[in-house]
C-alpha cells in the first residue's frame, strides 16, 4: 500500500482499514446474517402457523421420532466444535491440521444430511409429502431450505480446504475461515431452534 | 494533513486514467457508473409503467368504455403498480445512494465494488424479466400486491404470475445485496472524523433504508417462495381447500410491504434534508431529531403493516394496535416537516428547481399524510378500502413525496455527476407541469373514490357520476406525461451543452462538494479529516478539506480492478431461476451449476490489482 501520498498522517490511504477496525467482509457478513435471521423467522413462523392446520394426516405426532432427530441434531452441533478448531489452526499457521478438521466440518454435516435424508423418505412413507397438507408444506420448506444452507456450507468448507492446501490462506486472511465458520455456527443455531420448536414441542 | 503534497493542487480536471467504451461500462465497479446505470435504467422503467398508466388512464376516460379488454387491463394497471415500485423509485434512490453516500462520507468506494456492481446487473435482468410477459401476452395480472387466491394455478392458470413472482424474487437479491453494501460502507468507511452525528442526513436516510431492506425483502422473499411452490411444486402454503390460509400471503406481503413504503419516502426525506438547507443558507434545524424521527420511522414502521387489512377482519384487538401505531408514526414524520419548515424560516431562500421540488414535495406529501391519517381509523378505512382515495393517498406519498425528493436530488446532483447544471428555464417548467400535472391526476380519484369508484376494474357505471373526476384525472396524466419528457429532454441537453458547474455550484456544505466535477473515479486524491457537519461553511476547515481533496496526486490511489463476473453471476442467476418455470427439477437444478462457477470464478479473483 505504499502510495505517494503515504506521507499524510492517517492511514487514510490503506483500502483495509476501517472504522470499526473489523474488517468490511466479516461486517457485511453479520449484516447478511440478521437478513438471514428474518428470512428463517418468516419460515418458522408459517411452519407454528400452520403445523395445526393440517386438515388430513399424517399429524407432527404420527411422525417425529425424537431419538434419531436428536442423534442427528447432536452430530450437527459437534461440527460447530470442529469449525472453530479449524479457524483455530489456521490462525496458528497449522493448515493440515486446519484442512483435517475441516473435513471434520463436512464429514458431520454430510452424516447430518444423510441422516435427515432418511427421515424424509420415512415420513413420505408415511404420506406426507409438499402436497398432502399445510404442515406438511411449510415442514418440508422449512427444513428444506434448512438442507440447502448445510449443502452450501459444506461446499465453501470443501473450497477452503482445498484453498488452504494451495497455502492461499495464511493466517493473515483468517478472515476467509472466520467469515465461514459465522455462516456455519449461524446454520447450526437455527436447527436449535427448528429442533425446539419442530421437533421438541409437540 | 500533508503539507508537502499540496503543492501540486492545480485541482480541476486531472489526468483521468480511467478506461472508456462499453466493455468498460458492462465490467465496471466504480460506485459512480452503477449509479448512472441505475439511474438509466429506473428512468427507462419509469417511462414504461408511465404509458401503462396512460393506457389505463385512456380506458378510465369515459364510463363503461371498452378500449381495452378486463385481462389487459389487469396486467396493464398490475405491471404499472410493480414496475413504479420496484423498478423505479427503487432504483431510483439506489441511483442516489450509490453516487453520493460514497463521496459524502469521503470514501473512495462502496464496501464491496463487486457486489455494488452484481446488486446492478440483478436489478436490470429481474425488471426484464418481469417484463418479458408482454411480449407472449402473459404479462402479470394480479395487482402488484398478488394477494392469494388470485395468483394461485386455479385463478392465474398462465405464465402471467410466473413472469412475477420469479422477477421479483430476483430483484430481491439485488435489494438484500445493496442494503448489506450501504450498511457496511457507512459503519466502516467514513473519512477520518466523520462521526456518525456528522453524516448528512442522506447518508443517514440511505443508513436507515438499508436496515429496512435486509429485514424486510426477506419476508416477501418466503412469501414468494411460497407461492412459487404452491404454484410449480403442488404445495399448499395458500390453498383454502386444503387448509392453507390466504391471510397469511396477507400478512407476509405487507409486514415487507409497508417498510417497502419507508424504503421508497425515507431516501427522499434524505435528499430534501439536505437540499433545503443548501438553499436556505442555513445548517438543518434540530439535526439530531431529524436523525432521530429518520430512525424512529424505520422502527415503527415495522409495526404498521395490518393497516392495509383492516377490512381483513382481524378483530378489534388486533385493529386497535395498528390504529394506534400508525397515528403514532405520523408523529416523527410531522416532526421532520416542521424541521425543514424551520430549516428555511429566516434562511436566505434560492428558488432554484431544486429547492421548488422540495417546497412541492412539503406541500404534496402534506396532503397524502393528511389522507394517510385519515386511513389509520379503521372506521373510515373500511369505507374507504379498495377505493379511488387510496388511489389518490398512495399517489400522493408516493409521487408526492418519493419521486419529488428524487428529482430535487436529480437538480441538485447533476453538475456533480456531469459537470454541467441542468437547464434552470427548463427545470422549472419541469416543476410546474409535474405539480399541475400531478395534482389534476390525483386529486379528483379523492372525490371519485368517495362516491364509490373502486380500484383496480376496468371501468365504471356511469350511475356513479364520476365521469368527470376521471376525465380531468386522464388531462392530468398527460401533462405528468409532457413533464417527465420535459425532464428527459433537459437531461440529454444539458448533459452535453449544460452550464458548467464549479467542484461546488451550489456553495453546499458536505464533503461531495469539495472535489471536481465529474469526479476523479478515485474519488478523494487524499481522505479529507472532518470536523463538524458543515466542512465546507467553516472558515479553515474548508481550506483544510480542499487540500486534501483537490491535489493532484503523484501516483492515483489503487481501486479494484473491473470484473465481467458480477454481470455473467447476475445472468446466471436469472436464468437460474427463470428455470423454475419449467417445473422440472433437473432442469432447474442444471440452472444452479453456471451460478455456482460463476459465484467461484468471482470469489477467486482478486478485488485490487496484484499486489495490492
Amino acid at each position: 500500500m505504499a502510495q505517494a501520498v503515504a506521507a499524510s498522517a492517517h492511514d487514510a490511504h490503506d483500502p483495509h482499514a476501517t472504522n470499526t477496525g473489523v474488517s468490511n467482509f466479516k461486517l457485511g457478513f453479520w449484516v447478511f446474517l440478521a437478513s438471514e435471521c428474518l428470512f428463517f423467522g418468516t419460515l418458522i413462523s408459517t411452519y407454528m402457523v400452520y403445523k395445526g392446520s393440517a386438515l388430513e394426516g399424517p399429524y407432527p405426532t404420527d411422525l417425529f421420532d425424537i431419538i434419531k432427530t436428536t442423534i442427528s441434531t447432536t452430530v450437527l452441533l459437534f461440527s460447530s466444535l470442529a469449525m472453530v478448531l479449524a479457524l483455530h489452526y489456521v490462525h496458528e499457521a497449522r493448515k493440515n491440521l486446519a484442512i483435517l478438521w475441516l473435513f471434520a466440518v463436512i464429514a458431520m454435516g454430510g452424516t447430518f444430511l444423510v441422516m435427515e435424508y432418511f427421515s424424509y423418505i420415512k415420513y413420505i412413507g408415511y404420506g406426507l409429502t409438499i402436497g398432502s397438507s399445510t404442515f406438511g408444506s411449510s415442514y418440508f420448506v422449512l427444513t428444506g431450505t434448512h438442507k440447502a444452507h448445510v449443502a452450501v456450507g459444506m461446499i465453501w468448507m470443501g473450497i477452503l480446504a482445498w484453498r488452504l492446501h494451495k497455502g492461499k490462506i495464511p493466517p493473515s486472511k483468517s478472515d476467509q475461515v472466520e467469515v465461514a465458520g459465522l455462516y456455519w455456527h449461524f446454520v447450526d443455531i437455527i436447527w436449535i431452534v427448528i429442533f425446539t420448536l419442530v421437533y421438541l414441542i409437540p | 494533513m500533508s503539507t508537502a503534497t499540496i503543492e501540486h493542487a492545480p485541482a480541476g480536471h486531472g489526468a483521468h486514467t480511467e478506461p472508456t467504451g462499453l466493455w468498460s461500462w458492462i465490467t465496471t465497479v466504480d460506485h459512480k457508473r452503477i449509479a448512472i446505470m441505475y439511474f438509466l435504467a429506473a428512468t427507462f422503467f419509469f417511462f414504461v409503467g408511465g404509458v401503462e398508466a396512460l393506457l389505463i388512464r385512456i380506458q378510465l376516460w369515459n364510463p363503461e368504455q371498452a378500449i381495452f379488454s378486463a385481462e389487459l387491463y389487469n396486467q396493464l394497471f398490475t405491471m404499472h403498480g410493480t414496475t413504479m415500485v420496484f423498478l423505479v423509485a427503487m432504483p431510483m434512490a439506489v441511483a442516489f445512494f450509490n453516487y453520493v453516500v460514497p463521496l459524502q462520507i469521503g470514501a473512495r468506494d462502496v464496501a464491496f465494488p463487486r457486489l455494488n456492481a452484481l446488486s446492478f446487473w440483478i436489478f436490470l435482468f429481474g425488471g426484464i424479466y418481469i417484463n418479458l410477459g408482454w411480449f407472449i401476452g402473459a404479462a402479470p395480472h394480479a395487482s402488484w400486491v398478488g394477494y392469494a387466491t388470485l395468483t394461485s394455478n386455479a385463478y392465474s392458470p398462465g405464465f402471467n404470475t410466473d413472469f412475477w413472482f420469479i422477477g421479483l424474487s430476483i430483484i430481491g437479491i439485488a435489494s438484500i445485496a445493496g442494503g448489506v453494501n450501504f450498511i457496511t460502507t457507512i459503519v466502516n468507511m467514513r473519512a477520518p472524523g466523520m462521526k456518525m452525528m456528522r453524516m448528512p442526513l442522506f447518508t443517514w436516510m440511505t443508513f436507515v433504508t438499508s436496515f429496512l431492506l435486509i429485514t424486510a425483502i426477506p419476508v416477501i422473499a418466503v412469501a414468494l417462495i411460497f407461492l412459487g411452490f404452491d404454484r410449480t411444486f403442488g404445495s399448499v402454503f395458500f390453498d383454502p381447500s386444503m387448509g392453507g390460509d390466504p391471510v397469511l400471503w396477507q400478512h407476509l406481503f405487507w409486514i415487507f410491504g409497508h417498510p417497502e413504503v419507508y424504503i421508497l419516502i425515507l431516501p427522499s426525506f434524505g435528499v430534501i434534508s439536505d437540499v433545503i438547507p443548501t438553499f436556505s443558507k442555513k445548517p438543518l434545524f434540530g439535526y439530531p431529531i431529524v436523525v432521530y424521527a429518520g430512525i424512529l420511522i424505520g422502527f415503527i414502521g415495522w409495526g404498521v403493516w395490518s393497516h392495509h387489512m383492516f377490512t381483513t377482519g382481524l378483530g378489534p384487538i388486533a385493529d386497535s394496535f395498528f390504529v394506534a401505531a400508525t397515528m403514532i408514526i405520523a408523529i416523527p414524520t410531522g416532526v421532520k416537516i416542521f424541521n425543514w419548515i424551520a430549516t428555511m424560516w429566516g434562511g436566505t431562500i434560492r428558488f432554484t428547481t431544486a429547492m421548488l421540488f422540495c417546497v412541492g414535495l412539503l406541500v404534496v406529501f402534506t396532503v397524502g399524510g393528511l389522507s394517510g391519517i385519515m386511513h389509520a381509523a379503521a372506521p373510515i378505512t373500511l369505507q374507504q378500502h379498495d377505493s379511488y382515495f387510496v388511489v389518490a393517498h398512495f399517489h400522493y406519498v408516493i409521487v408526492g413525496g418519493a419521486m419529488m425528493g428524487l428529482w430535487a436530488g436529480l437538480y441538485y446532483w447533476f453538475p456533480k455527476v456531469t459537470g454541467r447544471l441542468l437547464n434552470e428555464t427548463l427545470g422549472k417548467w419541469h416543476f410546474w407541469t409535474t405539480m399541475v400535472g400531478f395534482n389534476l391526476t390525483f386529486f379528483p380519484m379523492h372525490f371519485s373514490g368517495l362516491y364509490g369508484m373502486p380500484r383496480r376494474i376496468y371501468t365504471y357505471s356511469a350511475d356513479l357520476n364520476v365521469d368527470l373526476f376521471n376525465q380531468l384525472a386522464t388531462i392530468g396524466a398527460f401533462i405528468f406525461g409532457v413533464s417527465a419528457l420535459i425532464m428527459v429532454w433537459n437531461l440529454w441537453h444539458s448533459a452535453r451543452k449544460g452550464e458548467k458547474a464549479g467542484a461546488n455550484p451550489w456553495e453546499a456544505a458536505t464533503l461531495e462538494w469539495s472535489i471536481p466535477s465529474p469526479p476523479h473515479h478515485y474519488n478523494f486524491p487524499e481522505l479529507p479529516v472532518v470536523r463538524s457537519r458543515e466542512p465546507l461553511w467553516n472558515d479553515g476547515e474548508r481550506e483544510e478539506v480542499l487540500a486534501a481533496t483537490m491535489l493532484e496526486p503523484e501516483t492515483e490511489p489503487v481501486m479494484p480492478v473491473p470484473s465481467y463476473w458480477p454481470i455473467l453471476l447476475a445472468l446466471s442467476i436469472t436464468v437460474a431461476w427463470g428455470l423454475v418455470m419449467t417445473g422440472i427439477w433437473w432442469v432447474i437444478v442444471l440452472g444452479i451449476i453456471p451460478v455456482f462457477f460463476c459465484t467461484l470464478m468471482w470469489a477467486f479473483q482478486p478485488a485490487f490489482p496484484e499486489g495490492h
